[in-house]
């Protein structure tokens, strides 16, 4: 090891982000290094989406910084984006498209070279065994099927940084494992990848490190055991606590002392 | 009320339609509320006028109906049926693939057909809805004037709109049998469309063809049509009788309809649930269809985003019933070039503003598809593009799409007048660059399915894009003809498109001004 820190592929500090009044995101801080797999998780309405859904530009934060491989997000949010893709729970691909055109759609968006374009979208729909359907529009395609589709395009020009909010919604075992692979071989490219799930197995097994998130901050965050001892889990009876204990715990203990009215 | 019956099922779907409405009224700024009201109270006075002009020189009113008005009213009521029936084959295919609640309710103990039955009689009620809003006007000048008789109009419009979701139900069932359920959708849409044109268009282009004007009522009036139709006291004027409010006429006429359709809804109904669950389950084991390499083009983001935009409007069912709608009523238009023509008459004075009021409220629907109706737009908001590219993409394919329809009327009339020809190419690109932007002022994402609702859903966008279109046809009217005073139309066009900037929901709210594709609504945590 030469002790060099890996890059930081998204630094947020201090975002903050209200409807009508009510802090969805309060003063959050958060840094993913690139190769990490980094999960978010929260009860519902815990501020995860909109989290997500800042970094990758859909929403402006009221408050705060986002920097993406030390692009600044709200300044340069172009920039940010070529190297950002964001899937989301409701697979949203256009109905009278093929998944091939709507790969070609999304090449042509991410200025991808056609030859490049071409061979990673071919593979990418081979992979998720959607190859014998490539032809067929996109309304014809189960959800399953169409959730495959977006994260074909989610990939196809090659992210840095991939931002997926409950992925794995609506795939089969056998989808959902080929997903996950296809993740890790991303990580070992050298690509981040910020995730939010509901399926706690899932997160465990995956995330380098997990964040807990709760009324719009961060009230937790590290790799599985870092999480224990900050849980209280870590006692010797209590060593192998699940994610699913380790976070109930958490999200049950009240709040830390300033995070009610913020600062 | 006992559940699962058909009072239970109607005070349901009553519920459900009443809180539609009123979120609809909700969901509007308080202003909004108010240009509404006002917007609808104008033109509740303004139809009552033209209602009390038109009908003022008829001293036929109060008097026993000749051969004439039973002609007259015959034609009011077969225009205004082709356009009940038209309605209903919507309503009825809307049913067909709506899915919503139905599955809930299929996979329930409860009488299904019981629940279609109701929904049965709620197209009854929307087919009736246009028409009788319509004729309200005209009935009270009538009723003023000629007595209360003329009130049997009200019965008459329910009974026509009783018999049109009959015929409609029939056709659409017909179609799925035929064509099977994933052909039918586009396949009723286009029959709706053109149901809904054909009989006013035959009755131009018999006026056109024999006795040379465009008026319909001059030719229903005409001598040759008159001398071909029964005397009164025929049962040929059945209906008109009904409508005339002749008793007798009037029960046999209700009769009839409600009879027709309580036995299709008694035969229908319970064969709904399983056409929708056809219609529902069109995805299932898909062909596979693998695409060749070859399908991956080398574009910039504009081209790809412009590529993308024609691809999704040629394949949209909509559209395309919409482009045959528009060709169909523009056929007499084009006959009128060639008459003209034919005679050495100047017809570009009629023509370029027809055409370019045509341009201009096509454009806005294939505009409203690619700007509100984005089936994407998280994507297209994280795309690394300018927005200001997009919108320029999306320019370019509303007003080439439209261009695309319109080529072979302008080149008709570019023969004939190529200063009319200039004038009204320049009108149909400017309507259509106006209709985009209006569009983008007002932009709210919805399903590209809702696009036949957007004009309920945003009269005021309606009224604005309607207002650009006349602007702009106006202007090429005048400047076809090398008036000067084609510059106020044009000041009111653009006046109007800056007012649409201005009031438009996306200027104001949490969207910053480089962002064109908010989407709306409360936003998920």
């Amino acid at each position: 090891m030469d002790g060099a820190e890996p890059q930081l592929a998204l630094d947020i500090s201090g975002l903050s982000k209200s409807f009508a009044g009510r802090m969805a995101v309060d003063c959050l801080d958060l840094r993913v290094k690139a190769g990490e797999f980094y999960m978010l998780l929260g009860a519902n309405g815990a501020g995860k989406t909109t989290t997500l859904r800042m970094i990758v530009g859909l929403l402006q934060p009221d408050y705060g910084a986002i920097s993406v491989y030390g692009i600044n997000a709200l300044a340069e949010p172009i920039a940010a984006k070529q190297v950002m893709a964001w899937l989301s729970d409701e697979p949203m691909v256009y109905d009278k498209l093929t998944p091939v055109e709507y790969l070609d759609f999304i090449a042509g968006l991410w200025s991808v070279p056609r030859e490049k374009g071409a061979a990673t979208g071919m593979a990418l729909l081979d992979l998720l065994g959607l190859a014998p359907h490539a032809g067929s529009r996109c309304e014809s395609l189960s959800k399953g099927m169409r959730q495959k589709v977006a994260l074909a395009g989610a990939l196809v020009h090659d992210p840095k940084l991939i931002v997926l909010d409950e992925p794995l919604t609506g795939l089969d075992a056998h989808s959902a494992r080929i997903v996950k692979d296809i993740l890790r071989n991303r990580l070992r490219a050298g690509c981040a990848v910020i995730m939010t799930t509901h399926i706690l197995d899932v997160a465990e097994r995956m995330a380098d490190r997990i964040g807990v998130i709760e009324q719009g901050r961060l009230i937790a965050e590290g790799t599985m055991a870092e999480l224990r001892v900050q849980a209280g889990r870590d006692n010797a009876d209590e060593a192998g606590a699940s994610l699913e204990e380790v976070f109930l715990t958490l999200v049950a203990a009240p709040p830390p002392p300033d995070a009610e009215g913020g600062d | 009320m006992q559940a699962g019956t058909l009072a239970w099922f109607a005070q349901q779907e009553w519920r459900l339609t009443w809180r539609d409405w009123q979120a609809m009224i909700r969901g509007r700024r308080r202003g909004g509320i108010a240009v509404l009201l006002l917007l609808a109270l104008t033109a509740a006075v303004l139809l009552h006028v033209f209602a009390a002009i038109m009908l003022h020189p008829n001293p036929a009113l109060a008097e026993a109906p000749d051969k004439q008005v039973l002609v007259i009213v015959s034609g009011i009521v077969a225009i205004s049926w082709s356009l009940m029936l038209s309605q209903a084959m919507e309503a009825v295919t809307r049913a067909f693939y709506a899915r919503g609640d139905l599955e809930l309710i299929l996979t329930s103990p409860a009488n299904a057909a019981r629940l279609f039955a109701v929904r049965i009689l709620a197209m009854v009620v929307v087919a009736a809805m246009t028409v009788l809003l319509l004729s309200v006007p005209f009935v009270n000048v009538l009723t003023w004037r000629g007595g209360v008789h003329w009130l049997a109009i009200y019965p008459v419009i329910m009974a026509m709109a009783m018999l049109a979701v009959t015929v409609a139900i029939l056709l659409a069932v017909a179609l799925f049998h035929a064509i099977g359920p994933s052909r039918t959708r586009l396949a009723s849409q286009i029959v709706s469309a053109v149901i809904g044109a054909v009989f006013a268009i035959i009755l131009q282009f018999a006026a056109l063809l024999f006795i040379g004007t465009a008026d319909r009522l001059a030719f229903l009036t005409s001598a040759r049509v008159l001398a071909a139709m029964p005397d009164p006291g025929s049962r040929v004027w059945l209906v008109a009788d009904a409508v005339l409010g002749e008793v007798l006429p009037l029960l046999l006429v209700i009769a009839v309809a409600a009879a027709v359709l309580a036995v299709v809804t008694a035969l229908m109904a319970p064969r709904f649930g399983g056409i929708v669950l056809a219609c529902a389950s069109i995805g299932d084991g898909a062909a596979a269809k693998p695409a060749s390499r070859s399908a991956f083009r080398n574009t910039t983001p504009r081209q790809s985003f412009r590529r993308k935009e024609w691809i999704l409007l040629r394949r949209d069912p909509w559209l395309l019933s919409q482009t045959l709608v528009q060709v169909l009523y523009l056929l007499p238009a084009a006959y009128m070039v060639w008459l003209a023509f034919d005679k050495g008459i100047a017809a570009e004075t009629i023509l370029v503003p027809l055409l370019v009021t045509a341009a201009g409220q096509f454009a806005g629907g294939v505009a409203w598809l690619a700007i509100s109706g984005e089936d994407a737009p998280d994507l297209i908001q994280t795309a690394p593009v300018p927005q200001a590219w997009l919108l320029r993409g999306t320019f370019e394919a509303v007003t080439s799409s439209t261009l695309i329809v319109f080529v072979p009327f302008l080149l008709a009339l570019a023969v004939l007048s190529p200063a009319g020809g200039a004038a009204c190419l320049a009108g149909i690109v400017l309507a259509a660059l106006s209709a985009t932007a209006i569009q983008h002022s007002f932009r709210l994402q919805a399903r590209r399915g809702r696009l036949r609702r957007r004009q309920t859903a945003s009269r005021l966008t309606t009224y604005i894009e309607a207002l650009s279109s006349i602007a702009w046809a106006t202007a090429a009217a005048l400047a076809s003809t090398g008036s000067w005073l084609a510059a106020l139309p044009i000041g009111i066009a653009l006046l109007t498109v800056g007012m649409a900037w201005l009031v438009g929901p996306s200027r104001g709210g949490t969207a910053a001004p480089s962002r064109g594709y908010e989407r709306p609504g409360p936003q998920r945590r």
